[in-house]
């Protein structure tokens, strides 16, 4: 990249494009209305917090997301993170494991534990999750197309500790629209995904009343593009098609809403950030009680962690990420974040080493207990531009939720490719006002620097592939064959029949069938979803 | 392709879906006069060099996020020595460490390009190292 000679200016408009004004004044928030558009913390619509009391009650739920590896190297991270003062573990898988591809399958050559934790049956689980007490640490798991296979193993894990499956707590992301729209890694298409999470929903409501079956995500789609206002709206669209989908399958909304939790990207415009957090809480709140008639509260409230943005890390000049980071956490706190993920300054090289996951996590115990944000619940409310921005990014997402409705509600989007197109096009503009340095990245088209000092990666053990396949055919050779292929056999029925999957895909886990062995009889009932390749 | 315009494959080899980068570029590559051809997702490398080939392209452009890399690239650079096709141009942008950039190179991967390279300097650089492959007999 060439270095710019010339200073870059100041920002007039939000990362997104919403113009600023040079002072907010008194007559830009003349139509506020505090009852109606604000209430106090943890009041309807929620838009100042859904506690009173926010953090001084509660903190904020510190958990680094992590896995590479083997289980046993993932299990070994999660106990060292564990002593360094988090809270909640966060498992990463590896790209197999998200496609739903044992280790041994040629396509998952290469990338066996690279990007994240490989689990190709129940004994890695037991591995990943030793020592952990799973009644007291809770999980999140970052899985989509599989989620069902994996949580099914966490519970069998649970069941063979004797720990009552009520008292499990976590969440599985589970949130396959965005994969389709965004992240890409899918099994079956978008219809048949919808069933097999109609499912998890039911299995959820009736078995484990504290695990969060669909973690609603806005920040891939932020990551591949997304402006503010494409990601919240995307994921509240998003939203609405699990709650409806819920319905769909015989629920009662109030079974099962207050289960549902939400994910959203931290970027690096501030306010903008804020804004859309309060926003979301405002729009859930009303969709939830408007739309679908939710009665009980905490169906009203939307419940979000937060990562900060990865994208917006830079491979150079890479301690400049901290102060990045730390910006972006700040901005997730004040917008009343429930739990934050905070990224490391090395991770556009390869996953964090030990020392940079350690000042990320660092960095939100100095905002939590150094810096004074935490005692007061939504310090920025009434702020005239907080609200003013707050109400501008919320119309804005309300246009493209009723354009979605037009399309016939999201999964119809996704299949026509409207959110895909939306965010390919935000991300090719982005991508020409950096050129243009209309955007700057300081340290990239700004403030560049010649000669870079290479910074300490972490390598993944080279044997880790080997080591891992292994285990998995010492796993197929030993195990009671008739049993794992009966309940693959009775899985493989009930699909077909259209009964629910979650039931006999625990039981297949339990007889030891592997990951791949569940997601192909999945792909041989659904068939396997293909990308139509746009540009 | 008698008219003399470069052809370019552009693919996203491994598991990895992000796929953001390579859209861009794709399309950046595209608007600079070049004839783009985008594999999708999820490519093998014996899908890769099937289509580059049956595309005749003069040159493949590999995006990868994954980590897998250092199996994947070399993998597609001996499939094409295998179909004599080793003059088909290839470069790749990712998260790539540094320390893998040499030996990748060195593997005949002729440039990499990391993140915060803009969109100008990788189509400067295939004007520059890129040229038509001509008629084949």
């Amino acid at each position: 990249m060439v270095t710019q000679a010339r200073r870059p200016t100041v920002p007039r408009e939000t990362l997104s494009g919403i113009p600023l004004k040079v002072v907010y004044r008194p007559e830009d928030v003349a139509e506020l209305d505090y009852g109606r558009d604000l209430g106090d913390p943890g009041a309807y619509p929620f838009t100042r917090g859904i506690h009173p009391d926010m953090y001084r009650g509660r903190l904020w739920t510190m958990r680094q997301f992590a896995g590479f590896g083997t289980a046993e190297d993932a299990n070994r991270r999660f106990h060292y993170l564990l002593q360094m003062g988090q809270t909640g573990l966060s498992v990463a898988f590896d790209m197999p494991t998200l496609m739903g591809y044992d280790s041994d399958h040629p396509r998952a050559l290469g990338e066996v534990g690279r990007e994240g934790v490989a689990i190709d049956s129940l004994a890695d689980m037991e591995i990943l999750l030793d020592d952990i007490p799973l009644d007291q640490v809770t999980t999140s798991m970052t899985i989509n197309a599989p989620a069902n296979v994996l949580l099914a193993m966490y519970v069998a894990v649970a069941d063979r500790r004797g720990i009552p499956r009520e008292r499990i707590g976590g969440t599985t992301q589970t949130d396959m629209l965005k994969e389709f729209i965004a992240q890409k890694e899918w099994i079956v298409p978008p219809r048949a995904s919808m069933k097999l999470i109609q499912d998890m929903l039911v299995f959820g409501a009736r078995e484990l009343p504290r695990w969060n079956i669909i973690s609603i995500s806005g920040y891939h789609m932020r990551e591949a593009g997304a402006t503010a206002v494409q990601e919240l709206a995307f994921t509240l669209a998003d939203g609405i098609a699990y709650v409806q989908a819920g319905i769909d399958a015989g629920l009662e909304v109030d079974e099962f809403a207050p289960r549902l939790s939400f994910f959203f990207d931290c970027h690096v415009d501030f306010f903008e950030e804020i804004a859309k957090f309060r926003a979301a809480r405002r729009m859930w709140a009303r969709i939830m009680r408007e739309r679908f008639g939710a009665r009980n509260p905490r169906s009203w409230w939307l419940r979000f962690h937060t990562q900060t943005a990865g994208v917006s890390l830079t491979a150079q000049q890479p301690l400049n990420n901290v102060a990045r980071v730390a910006l972006q956490a700040l901005a997730a706190v004040l917008g009343g974040t429930q739990s934050l993920h905070t990224n490391s300054m090395d991770e556009t090289y390869a996953l964090p080493t030990e020392e940079a996951v350690t000042v990320a996590l660092r960095t939100q115990q100095i905002i939590a207990y150094e810096s004074g944000v935490a005692a007061v619940a939504d310090p920025l409310g009434g702020a005239y531009f907080v609200e003013a921005l707050t109400a501008e990014v919320e119309r804005q997402a309300w246009e493209y939720i009723r354009r979605i409705d037009d399309l016939g509600g999201m999964v119809a989007a996704v299949e026509a490719g409207f959110p895909q197109r939306e965010i390919a096009e935000a991300a090719y503009r982005y991508q020409q006002q950096l050129e243009r340095q209309e955007k700057v990245i300081v340290g990239v088209n700004a403030f560049a620097q010649a000669e870079e000092r290479p910074i300490e990666i972490l390598r993944i053990p080279p044997d880790v592939e080997r080591r891992q396949v292994e285990r998995t055919r010492r796993v197929r050779a030993q195990r009671d064959q008739v049993r794992t292929l009966a309940a693959l056999a009775r899985l493989r029925e009930v699909a077909q029949a259209g009964g629910n999957t979650m039931y006999a895909i625990v039981d297949a886990v339990k007889a030891e069938a592997t990951l791949g062995e569940i997601c192909d009889v999945l792909r041989h009932v659904y068939g396997e979803y293909r990308e139509m390749a746009v540009i | 392709m008698g008219n003399g315009k470069i052809r370019i494959l552009i693919a996203k080899p491994g598991l990895d879906g992000h796929d953001r980068g390579v859209k861009v570029v794709a399309r950046a590559l595209r608007d600079a006069g070049f004839e783009v051809i985008y594999t999708g997702l999820h490519q093998t490398p014996e899908m890769i060099v099937n289509s580059a080939i049956q595309e005749d392209v003069d040159a493949i452009g590999l995006s990868i996020l994954s980590g897998a890399h250092n199996t994947l690239f070399p993998r597609i650079l001996e499939l094409l020595r295998q179909r004599g096709a080793e003059d088909i141009v290839v470069f790749a942008g990712g998260i790539i460490p540094e320390e893998d950039v040499a030996p990748l190179k060195q593997a005949g991967i002729a440039e990499i390009f990391t993140p915060g390279t803009s969109l100008q300097a990788i189509v400067d650089w295939v004007r520059q190292h890129v040229s038509p492959r001509g008629v084949k007999a």
